[in-house]
């Protein structure tokens, strides 16, 4: 079973959001999404600067067997991003969570979190 | 037996059975001065001997025309071992085989195609090929839109002097992207495309532009400026596609030394590498890119590894850029290719060697710049442009362009391309070439032809 932190937020798509003190939110995979792809050879980051909404394909993650796509769970603007993945990707494999975030966002609003999901409900989402 | 399955039992049943007396009586509505009567023309069949001494009766009548023509495609000598060692069973598959287990061979020789590219270009890495040059420009247009992320514009730059056919296949491509191409025109004197023109077309389309293509030598055969334009557009963050006969770069400059980073992306067509004329085809597109781009690159790679005992292989590699993993978001939908077109190109370079590539490129050029010296000394010919060249050139002719080739036809020369209908504006002009093909006594034979013509 994998790790679902209980503070953090998420999406279907297995995304997770995690709201900083200075207001802006770091998005990563989920421990179960890495699980799935297996080992990760290569992350294509989103442009720092660009605008996207909820929703917008922003990342590509790639796995020796998949490449899929990863979500903006919130519209917002890209600030920085984990430069570390692109040497090493494995990152996420090994630390989804924490070292493995993809990029950080500062919200356009936050009407939106209202439409993530929380560690509960997530759970029982992958459960199925 | 014959192939028809209806027998006259059945036809006559199936005629009684609608009402109708006979086969005829179903066209009687066609009016009768339509109808073509007998086809008296279609002889009784032929056996095997009679028809090949048809044949070579007829091959005989037909004139070995002496080509000057290049246009994109030209006569090369292609060593006979290339072909014999192409069609062997072994390799004789159109496909880029995916089952490593059973393809080592092939897929060892496209790796070794991949190697020798990479080599010419200056580029890092090739794909196993793509169809032709044009689609090989699209594909080109399509990997930079996707690969410059710095540019939200989808423009690309185009001068007039890349090939006209390319230009129309791109075009074709792309424009349900919402990909636009920008033409910028070239200098009417050295029939190559300025700087200055390249920064003011920019400028006009608002200064953001995704890429800029150059051809290189360009259409007429000129040599772009390459270095300039590739230094200019890095400044602006506009990555350059450079379109190149893969011949040429055995002499000149590669794409990835153009300026001081290099063209981003090199493509065109690799027909000159050891395919023949063939009446148009089949020829093969060639795309090479630097590293950062790998992951854009259409099409199938072949990569080298080892097996789990530590023996070398090659198997297809970054298959995860491709349809049957990425669905809809694949780079490209081109999974299959000119597969033994590139085989023969690899055996080809492998036999002329860099050497062999080099002699070629110096005498296609030796015997051009023969060719535009005893033609424009012609009265009535005189060279378009006043830029170095590499093996074609461009000539303007006081008569109708049209007429003067079909009179050289007549006398079994292929005088060159007709460029009035791509450009206009040059009024009467041809495109000449001679490849190392061409001899002094041809090209001498070429100029008393056309002093006659032309008169």
């Amino acid at each position: 079973m994998s790790e679902i932190p209980s503070e953090l937020m998420y999406t279907k798509s297995h995304e997770w959001v995690r709201l900083e003190s200075d207001g802006t939110a770091t998005i990563g995979i989920t421990d179960h999404a890495q699980e799935l792809l297996g080992d990760l050879v290569f992350v294509e980051l989103p442009e720092v600067g660009s605008d996207l909404a909820a929703g917008d394909a922003c990342c590509v993650v790639e796995s020796v067997k998949a490449a899929s796509d990863v979500y903006m769970p919130i519209t917002g603007e890209i600030i920085e991003v984990n430069d570390m993945l692109v040497d090493e990707p494995e990152t996420i494999n090994d630390s989804a969570f924490d070292d493995g975030w993809l990029f950080r966002v500062q919200p356009s609003s936050e009407v939106e979190f209202d439409d993530l999901l929380d560690a509960d409900t997530y759970e029982a989402e992958i459960a199925d | 037996m014959p192939f028809i399955p209806h027998t006259e039992q059945e036809i006559a049943e199936m005629l009684q059975a609608i009402g109708v007396d006979n086969i005829n009586a179903l066209f009687e509505e066609i009016p009768s001065h339509l109808l073509a009567g007998e086809l008296a023309g279609i002889p009784e069949g032929m056996t095997e001997m009679e028809i090949s001494r048809l044949m070579h009766a007829r091959a005989s009548q037909h004139p070995q025309s002496i080509c000057f023509l290049g246009a994109g495609a030209y006569e090369h000598h292609i060593p006979s071992a290339v072909w014999e060692i192409t069609t062997r069973g072994e390799y004789y598959s159109a496909y880029t085989p995916y089952q490593a287990e059973a393809s080592q061979g092939t897929l060892q020789l496209t790796y070794e195609y991949q190697s020798m590219m990479t080599a010419m270009t200056g580029m890092d890495v090739s794909n196993a090929s793509l169809y032709d040059g044009a689609s090989a420009l699209a594909e080109a247009v399509l990997m930079a839109v996707r690969g410059n992320r710095k540019s939200k514009s989808r423009k690309i730059l185009v001068p007039t002097t890349v090939h006209p056919a390319y230009r129309k296949t791109t075009h074709t491509i792309v424009r349900g992207q919402h990909i636009e191409l920008c033409e910028v025109a070239y200098d009417a004197t050295s029939g190559v495309v300025s700087l200055d023109a390249i920064k003011q077309r920019a400028e006009a389309e608002g200064g953001d532009v995704t890429a800029v293509v150059i051809q290189q030598p360009n259409f007429f055969g000129n040599l772009e400026s390459v270095d300039e334009i590739t230094d200019w557009a890095h400044e602006h963050d506009i990555l350059v596609i450079a379109v190149v006969n893969p011949l040429t770069l055995a002499i000149l400059q590669s794409p990835g030394e153009w300026g001081a980073t290099g063209a981003d992306i090199a493509c065109g067509d690799g027909q000159p590498l050891g395919a023949p004329l063939s009446a148009g085809g089949p020829y093969y597109g060639f795309i090479c890119c630097k590293q950062e781009l790998v992951r854009q690159m259409p099409g199938r790679i072949v990569g080298r590894t080892v097996d789990l005992d530590g023996k070398t292989g090659f198997v297809l590699t970054l298959q995860a850029r491709e349809q049957h993993i990425r669905r809809s978001k694949a780079t490209s939908n081109i999974c299959t290719n000119q597969g033994l077109v590139v085989t023969a190109s690899t055996i080809h370079m492998s036999i002329l060697g860099a050497r062999g590539l080099e002699n070629a490129a110096s005498a296609c050029h030796a015997n051009t710049v023969s060719l535009v010296a005893q033609l424009s000394a012609v009265k009535g010919v005189d060279c378009a442009f006043n830029s170095p060249y590499f093996h074609e050139a461009v000539l303007k002719l006081s008569k109708p362009a049209s007429e003067v080739l079909a009179a050289l036809a007549d006398r079994n020369i292929l005088g060159g391309y007709d460029l009035s209908m791509s450009y206009p504006e040059l009024g009467s002009a041809i495109l000449v070439c001679a490849t190392e093909m061409r001899t002094e006594e041809e090209i001498g034979a070429y100029a008393k032809a056309l002093a006659e013509v032309i008169a």
